[in-house]
């Protein structure tokens, strides 16, 4: 079921709010044990807002999301709800405030489900850096969901909710949607508020959805997306009507392809996908040009630079005084501090504070993290010099299908560099979206990337929907 | 030509020191493992230093021109019992947050 299908439904009465929740805790149930996407599952919050919608159904029938069941990414806050983002240090976190984000999700008549599995503090490519429990994907359970947002993809790949919220850092939407076979947006930095998302990489964070279809991402982020007092970064600019943006007329549309770049490194059946659906899109009538993003191939060391230095700072507040854990039986305030941070953090945190501590740090401040911010200036020059010639960017999303559980877990490098393709929208603040484009011969989901001109959703959405309506992917399930 | 001399790996001193900024305590394994992992890691980011920055200004944010100042308005905030409500180590009279002894022992 798609948001759309269950909004029509809840609608036009075909169905209740608390017929869709029960429905949909009942496929949980079945399917959860073999996945594990979730942390938390709201069961008994969830029921209760639903009859609640069902009771005071005059004040909800015309809400864009009424009855809509929701996963939340477990590193947004909910308020009364265990937010951990899948880290030891906030395994007891209960939030006194809602994220922005969930208000207005719950205004527009969502139903949330429970919380999402992630890397720990949103930080890797696989969710096996939870302090929890790996996820699997949907497809074949032996492989990742891809990450950080692996939850919140397998959750809607394997039909437990029609849409779910990740946030992304440097592709934890779009690389987990890509390897789960589903639609993931990460919107332009600024248009949705980050109030309420636990911190990573400030200039870099932005929360967005994952979904079935291209239309019901583009009516999730038309909740969503809005100016926030809360958040200093979120634009006034005003929010489109993306849903009428989705004409299906692509005609005379420029889409830049980086042959260059994406003519390394990547993986052949991907490959072969990525071609494919640049004829679908020309044979609708758009004209593919060939671009340069000449620094694009310094992305993945500039993102990994800015990123574990933002990181470093922001996890600075987890000491142990005012939220989270802390470690017994210390005599000093220090080893408070020390001890707490030992314990609480997991392995690729640590070595993600310590590579941002160093960056930062007298004597290599200009080495690194100048030099990688001034870099982020000629990415930023790139895309802007693009899109006076093109009107969308194309890329794979990932240059890999999903891999095995366990596959890359020991060589962080080797992690890192399955990023490349998705974390310069990050760098240079771009919107951008991975809608599925094929299968492998396993079976295993693959995903076209397309990115946007600032604040400009609605022609990646126009473009995204465009190919999925052609091409059809979106409808192949995994065998379950 | 590099702009800076780079360090071939990370000492087992340094990965010490920098975790001493960042207030953590490491296992000894964990400092062998990272000093590894962050030379291999730095290796790698080296290829930055070949780009020409000549002039070029840095990137701090990605908000530049979305966003304008909003006006400076008080409004409400958590109750100290709602503040205090994830704390360890609470003081629930004081609305404190109660931490190891600080100063002498």
């Amino acid at each position: 079921m798609t948001i759309r299908d269950i909004r029509d439904a809840v609608r036009s009465r075909a169905r209740s709010a608390s017929d869709v929740c029960r429905e949909t805790f009942e496929r949980l149930e079945r399917t959860e044990p073999s996945i594990g996407a979730f942390n938390t599952v709201t069961r008994e919050q969830a029921v209760a807002r639903a009859a609640d919608i069902d009771r005071h159904f005059d004040r909800w029938r015309n809400a864009p999301l009424v009855g809509v069941p929701i996963a939340i990414k477990d590193n947004l806050c909910t308020r009364g709800v265990r937010t951990t983002a899948s880290s030891r240090i906030l395994e007891a976190f209960v939030p006194p405030y809602d994220a922005t984000v969930v208000t207005r999700l719950e205004s527009a008549g969502a139903v949330i489900i429970g919380k999402t599995n992630c890397d720990e503090f949103a930080m890797g490519s696989s969710t096996e850096n939870s302090a929890f429990a790996p996820t699997h994907n949907p497809w074949a359970l032996d492989r990742t969901p891809g990450g950080s947002s692996g939850g919140s993809a397998a959750a809607v790949a394997a039909g437990m909710a029609p849409v779910a919220l990740g946030s992304d850092t440097g592709g934890s939407i779009r690389q987990p949607a890509a390897m789960c076979g589903v639609v993931g947006l990460k919107p332009t930095y600024g248009r949705v508020s980050r109030y309420g998302l636990i911190a990573f990489g400030s200039s870099l964070d932005q929360v967005g959805p994952l979904t079935r279809t291209v239309y019901d991402a583009a009516l999730t982020l038309g909740v969503i997306a809005g100016a926030d007092p809360a958040d200093a970064t979120s634009t006034p600019e005003p929010v489109a009507d993306y849903v009428a943006a989705l004409s299906g007329d692509i005609r005379g549309t420029r889409v830049g392809v980086p042959r260059a770049l994406v003519e390394q490194g990547v993986d052949h059946e991907v490959s072969d996908a990525f071609v494919q659906s640049l004829n679908v899109l020309a044979s609708r009538g758009a004209t593919l040009v060939d671009i340069d993003l000449p620094h694009a191939k310094y992305a993945t060391p500039v993102y990994y630079l800015v990123a574990t230095a933002e990181a470093s700072s922001n996890l600075a507040r987890y000491d142990g005084v005012r939220y989270g854990y802390r470690a017994p039986g210390v005599k000093d305030l220090r080893s408070m501090y020390t001890r707490s941070r030992e314990h609480g953090f997991g392995a690729e945190v640590k070595r993600r504070i310590i590579l941002g501590t160093y960056v930062l740090s007298s004597g290599y401040y200009d080495a690194y993290y100048l030099k990688a911010q001034q870099v982020r200036t000629l990415i930023l020059r790139d895309y802007h010099h693009a899109f006076e010639r093109v009107d969308v960017v194309a890329m794979p999303t990932s240059p890999t299908p999903a891999f095995r559980l366990g596959e890359r877990v020991d060589d962080p490098l080797q992690m890192y560099l399955g990023d490349v393709f998705t974390v310069s929208a990050n760098l240079a603040g771009l919107p951008a979206i991975s809608v599925p484009c094929g299968l492998t011969g396993g079976r295993l989901p693959i995903g076209l990337q397309l990115t946007g001109r600032r604040l400009d959703e609605v022609t990646i959405l126009r473009v995204a929907d465009a190919y999925e309506q052609e091409a059809g992917w979106w409808k192949e399930r995994p065998a379950l | 030509m590099l702009a800076f001399a780079m360090p071939a790996g990370i000492t087992r001193e340094e990965v010490v020191a920098i975790a001493a900024l960042a207030e953590l305590d490491l296992e000894p394994a964990e400092v062998e493992r990272l000093g590894r992992e962050l030379g291999d890691i730095l290796a790698y980011a080296e290829q930055v230093q070949r780009v020409d920055t000549t002039g070029v200004p840095p990137t701090t944010g990605a908000a530049a021109g979305l966003v304008g100042d909003r006006a400076d308005r008080l409004g409400p905030s958590l109750a100290p019992s709602v503040a205090l409500a994830n704390a360890p180590e609470p003081f629930l009279d004081g609305g404190l947050f109660k931490v190891p002894r600080v100063i002498g022992s």
